[in-house]
Order: structure tokens, then C-alpha cells, then sequence
């Protein structure tokens, strides 16, 4: 009984060291980081319109879309749509994300679609589609703004974050539908 | 692609050439010699044992260490317990999430207390700010316990004839304190300035671009996730894990964590080596268990940057290979190697949802946790190695027959009983479990208080992809794992209570065999060496522990593995 006494007060003052101390020094550090550590926001116009890192939801034709997400973009939450890649059923709503892709995207060949673009993520919060998905959605997002698709598409490459050693190639929706609203 | 290959292996060898400096360190710690943070902490710890009234400088023999090991984590099990329990009421919980049910608590307790952060509820909405932070506590001690553990095994291993093999507490301490926390407080910084959220706020209400009005989580997640690798526990801030954005921003991001979960279970090697001086014997651990690491992750990488071929099928291009529950950012490569490394090392936190890998990653992140020995979790990754290096000994002794030694000590019918039984347990917990959950799913048996409704409705997938989630539950359980084939229905009574009981025996046990192996031998008489000793820092004695391995891993679970992903794998092709 002594023994657990000792145990006891032991752990609280290892709790105060490891789950006190420990984060309230990252806490004052965050201080010093990209919005005190509230996690990174956009603003247009002074109003946020979303956190730069957490994607959102976009199905207006004027906008460039994410990807599918299991979690509908509910930041609220996360997930993914843990299918296997052997579901039939999972195969069939790939089946029916390309088919409606083909709908909207008609000047479009089924090999041009890039498979990030008919699956969902593993948050369900991705902020990135690859650079070919949304070179193949210029011509829509143009068409809807009536802007010149050469100027949309060199909008979209200006937002084309490229790896120069590590990494992989990908485009911010929300930063490049931001740039989008601005362009003229 | 370049860029993505380029960026796995950089990371792979920037942890190994690391782990060698950091393995020094920590020989000198169990050493007792002199380093860097004594005099900052040395002060602090005489303070906190003498008010405790725990005298952290006697020796102590084996079952000395596994009383004082599993008296602390009896008293932290109920206190998390507690916590959990009553959150609900509890200060700092600005989203008002609730209390947790019994049988979800009773398993989220044990999953951290013994290192393994299964995980049956989502971080955004499950537990309050204070769970999270006592639950990040478990995070420190549970993987500062596993280092203690394997440093009492590293003393036994150095001694002639003792029984005085240190100090647990003393041992325990400076785990956490000289290694744990420096080290997390530098990923912690890392994270942060890479845009991971450290902030006592609750959900922000935002209306998005396009119009929407939408809540987004946040918390302190960042000095969360450090340790959350740094201790090889993997238990998610937010209910995605490291796939989630805020969790694991970028790239960059991506690669401190894998290395931040790669480099103890690497050091301790190294640390071995230097406390024993015998540096090839570590080299030989290393070698047999980096072999074995690469078998598994080349075939995961290739197969996820081929993508799925059912897909293939529909016509669509799949240059980034396969992208079901993966992040852009990531990509497939680092994906890939990534649930390899989580696997075989005891982390499993995940930057993919592991239910939508393709069957032959799949397979491989099933057998890295049947395994469990290449490299391992902080400490106990060591411990399970010990146990086939034990069963290697003997079975070479007998091959050329000698009496089995190891380090100059007789392994005799007593030695070899505790580490059989050890070797043994892991594929009896898994395969005992799954069979009994797939009995019920085959029957679809209603489950009463356990499952509301039929025991199929736990699956998320039909078909042998069904088997695979339930056989990966129990496996990350048995492994102490953590990471799962996420679709399965596992907040319920029979899921919480089942797992929670394979983790505690196969936390313990596993701990409490090589501690009692090491214990004995270290009481025997000391041989000194002679021709014909059997030499354990050679190469043929390395084949013959991955013999040993291969062996019992792929006899015992090659059925289940080929009902479930193997039978996949041929369906799909």
C-alpha cells in the first residue's frame, strides 16, 4: 500500500513534467510559428475563407474541384473510405466518379483522368489534387467564368508546387480558386 | 516518381547514419557515465524520488524490475481509466465531448498504457483536451518502460554473475528524460513550423470560399504527435492519424515523423552494441533485421506505385499509382514504405487508411506485425528479437551438438520453455481471436450485448478483404501495433474487450519472458570462450536467426495470410 502511495505521487510528478511542462513550452514556442499555432488560415478580402492545409468542398463549375472525400470535407471530423481495393461495390462508385467526370468534362478521354481524381483520400481533408487534375478541369472552369483557357492555365501552372528533390507534385484547390476569383 | 523514390531512401539512410551518434548516447545512459542534460535533470529526478519515497539507486535483481514495471503500469491503467471515464465532466474540453462508455475505456487505457494506441474512438470528437494530455503522459512512460525493460536485459547480457542488474526507475527515468523528451521536443518544433496546430482552442466556425459553412478541428496536436512517433506509440491526435493535414502538413513533415518513429528502435541496436563493446554483434542485429525490413517494403512500394489493377481495368491513368485513402502530398512511394515502417516497428499510425491498400501491401504490413522483431517498438522491439535470437542458439546448438551458450552463459531446458512459450503466444493470441470473430461473422451469429445487430455488420468489405480486417485487428492488438484496417466496426464490446485482453498478455508476457530469460542466464556461471563456442556476431549465426524467424512466422500465420490478402491478390489480378 505504501508502494502504491509512492507509485502515486511518483506519476503525478512525472504527469506535471511530461503533460504539463512538455506542452506548455511547445505552446510558448507556437507562439512564434505561422498564426501562433492556430493553424495557417486564408483570408480574401480580411474574411477567412478557409485553412490552408484543410481542404474544402468546391462542386461549382466555376470553381476547380478536390478530390472525393469519404467525410464530405467535414473538418469536424476525418477518414477515409476504407474500401478495399477488391469491393465490388467500391468499384462501381469509381465506375460511376468517372462516368459523371466524363459528363461534366466532355472534351475529355477517359485516359486523361488521373486516378487521384476518382478516389477519396485518406483524411478526407485533402487540400491537393495532382497538377494533371486540375489541368484537366481548365477548360470547364474557363468556359464557366468566360475567360480564355490559355489564361487559366497559366494561372493553374503558376500554382503548381513542384519537388526539386523530394516529393511529390501537387496544386493547392483552395489557393488556386482564391487566385482564380482574383483574376480578371 | 524520381523524387518520390529519392525521397524514401534519403530518409532511410539519414535515420540510420543518425541512429549511430544517438545509439552511443544511450549506452552511456544505461552506463551511468556522465551526458549532456545531467545537469538539468539530475537535480530535478533526486527531487521528484525523494518526495516519492522511491529510492532509484539500489540494485535490483529480474523480478525486482518486473514488480516495480508492473506496479507503475497498474496504477497508471486506472487512473487513464478514471479519466476517460468521467472526461465528459471534466475541465478543458471546449468541444463538450463525452465521457467514454466502460468497454471503450477499459481498451483505450490499455492500448496506451502498454504502447500500442488501437484506438476504438475518433480524436476530434472522442476525448477532451485533458485525455489527449494524459494520454500523451502514456505516450512518454509506456515507451519509457519498454526502454527500461530492454536496458535491464542489456545489463543482464553484460555481467559475468549478478543478480544486480540496476535500477528500473533509475533506468525509466533517464529513458524518458534524456532521450523521450529532447528528441520530442525537437520533432514537436519541427511539426510546428510546419504547420501543425498547438492550441488549447476548441473548433473554428468558418465559411468557405465557395460558401459553405464548415468547423474545423484543431488542438494541441503538435508536442501530441512528436512523442506520438518519438515512442513508437502511434495513437492519432485526430481521428485520420498522419493523414490528416493538420497532423502531418507536407512532405517535409511527412519525413520528420517517419524518422522521429524510425530512430530509437535503430539506436537501440547501435546502443547495444556500444554497452556490450561488441559492436558486430550489433551489426549482425541490424543487418538480419534491415534484410528483413527491405523484403517487406520493396514489394509494398512497387505494388502501391503499380496501382489497382481493377481500376486499371476502368481505363483512367494511375501514374500516381494507387490513390484510394492516400494524400497528394505523400504520394505513393513514401506511403508505402511508410506502412511498412509503422508495421514493423510498433507505431501504427498510418498517413494511408492501410483498409485500401492493395493485397500484396496489405500482406506485408500483416506479416511485419507477425514478425515484430525487425526493429520493433521503443525498447520491446529489442526484447522480441532476443527471444529468436535464444531459439537460434539452441536450435544451432543442437545442430552441431553442443551444449547451447550465448555470451558465455549455458541456455538450458528452462531458458528455452520461457522463450518457446513467448515464441508461441504471438500466433496463438492472433489466429485464436480472428478465429473466433469469423466464426461469428461466418455464422452472421446476432451478438446481444456485444454488437448491436449481426456480427457481419462489423465489416466493411465482403469477401476475403472482410477476413483481412478482422485477422489485422487482432494482429495489430498482438503486436501492439495499433495501426488497422480502419473500416472494421471496433467500438463495441466484443471488439473493445477481445483486443483489450490480447494486448495486455501480449504486452506483458513478452516483456516478462526475456526479462526472466535474461535474469537467469545473468545468475549462471560465466564459460569463457573457447573454439568450441558458437559465435554470435557472425554472419551464419545472422541466416540463422532469420531461419528461426522465417520459419516460425511463416508456418504459423501463411493460412490465414493466404485466406485473406493472398486469396485478394488472386481475385484482383
Amino acid at each position: 500500500m505504501k508502494n502504491i502511495f509512492s507509485i502515486l505521487k511518483f506519476t503525478l510528478f512525472i504527469v506535471v513534467l511530461f503533460a504539463i511542462i512538455y506542452p506548455m513550452a511547445i505552446f510558448g514556442i507556437a507562439q512564434f510559428a505561422p498564426n501562433k499555432g492556430k493553424g495557417e488560415t486564408i483570408s480574401v478580402n480580411g474574411k477567412v475563407v478557409g485553412y490552408q492545409k484543410i481542404g474544402q468542398k468546391f462542386d461549382k463549375s466555376n470553381y476547380f474541384w478536390g478530390r472525393p472525400s469519404a467525410v464530405d470535407y467535414n473538418a469536424a471530423g476525418s477518414g477515409g473510405s476504407n474500401k478495399g481495393p477488391s469491393n465490388a461495390d467500391y468499384l462501381a462508385l469509381v465506375q460511376k466518379r468517372i462516368d459523371t467526370f466524363l459528363i461534366v468534362h466532355p472534351y475529355l478521354k477517359k485516359g486523361a483522368i488521373p486516378s487521384d481524381m476518382v478516389t477519396a483520400s485518406g483524411s478526407g481533408l485533402d487540400p491537393n489534387i495532382s497538377p494533371e487534375g486540375a489541368l484537366i478541369q481548365v477548360k470547364r472552369v474557363a468556359t464557366a467564368r468566360k475567360l480564355s483557357e490559355d489564361k487559366v492555365k497559366a494561372l493553374v501552372e503558376t500554382k503548381i508546387n513542384k519537388p526539386s528533390l523530394i516529393g511529390t507534385a501537387t496544386v493547392n484547390v483552395l489557393e488556386l480558386n482564391v487566385a482564380l476569383d482574383a483574376l480578371k | 516518381m524520381n523524387t518520390e523514390l529519392f525521397g524514401v531512401i534519403s530518409i532511410f539512410i539519414v535515420s540510420i547514419v543518425l541512429a549511430i551518434p544517438l545509439g552511443r548516447y544511450i549506452a552511456k545512459i544505461y552506463s551511468n557515465d556522465k551526458t549532456l542534460l545531467d545537469p538539468i535533470f539530475n537535480p530535478i529526478e533526486k527531487f521528484i524520488f525523494k518526495i516519492s519515497g522511491i529510492n532509484a539507486t539500489e540494485e535490483m535483481n529480474w523480478k525486482q524490475h518486473l514488480k516495480a514495471l508492473l506496479s507503475v503500469n497498474m496504477v497508471w491503467f486506472f487512473l487513464c481509466f478514471f479519466i476517460l471515464l468521467f472526461q465528459g465532466s471534466m475541465p478543458l474540453n471546449p468541444d463538450n465531448n463525452p465521457s467514454m462508455s466502460p468497454d471503450l475505456a477499459f481498451n483505450t487505457a490499455i492500448s496506451f498504457v502498454v504502447n500500442c494506441n488501437l484506438q476504438h474512438y475518433s480524436g476530434e470528437s472522442g476525448v477532451s483536451y485533458l485525455s489527449q494530455m494524459f494520454l500523451m503522459f502514456l505516450q512518454f512512460v509506456s515507451a519509457g518502460v519498454g526502454m527500461a525493460a530492454a536496458a535491464m536485459v542489456f545489463a543482464a547480457m553484460r555481467e559475468r554473475t549478478t543478480d544486480k542488474l540496476g535500477n528500473f526507475y533509475n533506468y525509466f527515468i533517464k529513458s524518458c528524460t534524456r532521450i523521450l523528451l529532447p528528441l520530442s521536443a525537437v520533432v514537436a518544433v519541427a511539426l510546428l513550423f510546419n504547420g501543425t496546430p498547438m492550441t488549447f482552442e476548441g473548433k473554428d466556425a468558418i465559411t468557405t470560399l465557395q460558401g459553405d459553412s464548415v468547423e474545423v478541428s484543431r488542438g494541441p496536436a503538435a508536442a501530441f504527435i512528436a512523442i506520438k512517433h518519438i515512442g513508437t506509440n502511434g495513437g492519432g491526435f485526430f481521428g485520420a492519424n498522419s493523414a490528416h493535414p493538420l497532423e502531418n502538413p507536407t512532405y517535409f513533415s511527412n519525413a520528420v515523423e517517419l524518422w522521429a518513429q524510425l530512430i530509437i528502435p535503430f539506436s537501440m541496436i547501435f546502443a547495444l552494441g556500444f554497452y556490450l563493446k561488441k559492436r558486430k554483434f550489433s551489426y549482425v542485429i541490424f543487418g538480419v533485421m534491415t534484410v528483413g525490413f527491405l523484403l517487406l517494403v520493396i514489394p509494398t512500394v512497387i505494388s502501391e506505385l503499380n496501382g489497382n489493377p481493377a481500376i486499371e481495368r476502368m481505363g483512367i491513368t494511375q501514374a500516381t499509382g494507387a490513390m484510394e485513402g492516400k494524400e497528394v502530398r505523400f504520394g505513393p512511394a513514401v506511403t508505402g514504405f511508410w506502412s511498412i515502417a509503422t508495421t514493423v516497428i510498433s507505431t501504427g499510425s498510418v498517413n494511408s487508411m492501410h483498409d485500401s491498400s492493395m493485397p500484396v501491401s496489405g500482406s506485408m504490413e500483416l506479416l511485419a506485425m507477425m514478425v515484430n522483431a525487425f526493429y520493433g517498438g521503443c525498447g520491446v522491439g529489442f526484447l522480441n528479437f532476443y527471444i529468436f535470437i535464444i531459439l537460434a542458439v539452441f536450435i544451432s546448438g543442437l545442430m552441431v551438438g553442443r551444449t547451447p551458450e550465448f555470451l558465455g552463459k549455458k541456455i538450458e531446458a528452462r531458458e528455452v520453455k520461457i522463450a518457446a512459450f513467448i515464441a508461441i503466444l504471438h500466433p496463438l493470441l492472433i489466429l485464436s481471436g480472428t478465429a473466433l470473430a469469423s466464426y461469428f461473422a461466418a455464422n452472421d451469429t446476432a451478438m446481444g450485448y456485444w454488437f448491436s445487430g449481426n456480427a457481419t455488420g462489423w465489416l466493411n468489405n465482403p469477401g476475403h478483404h472482410g477476413f483481412t480486417e478482422m485477422l489485422y485487428e487482432y494482429t495489430s492488438s498482438a503486436a501492439n501495433n495499433g495501426s488497422g484496417f480502419e473500416g472494421l466496426g471496433d467500438n463495441n464490446p466484443f471488439w473493445n474487450i477481445t483486443t483489450g485482453i490480447v494486448l495486455l498478455l501480449s504486452r506483458f508476457l513478452p516483456i516478462i519472458g526475456p526479462l526472466a530469460i535474461a535474469g537467469l542466464l545473468a545468475n549462471k556461471k560465466y564459460i569463457p570462450e573457447s573454439a568450441g563456442t558458437l559465435k554470435t556476431d557472425t554472419t551464419i549465426f545472422g541466416v540463422m536467426v532469420f531461419a528461426v524467424i522465417a520459419i516460425i512466422a511463416a508456418l504459423s500465420f501463411f493460412p490465414a495470410l493466404a485466406l485473406g490478402p493472398l486469396a485478394e491478390y488472386f481475385t484482383l489480378k
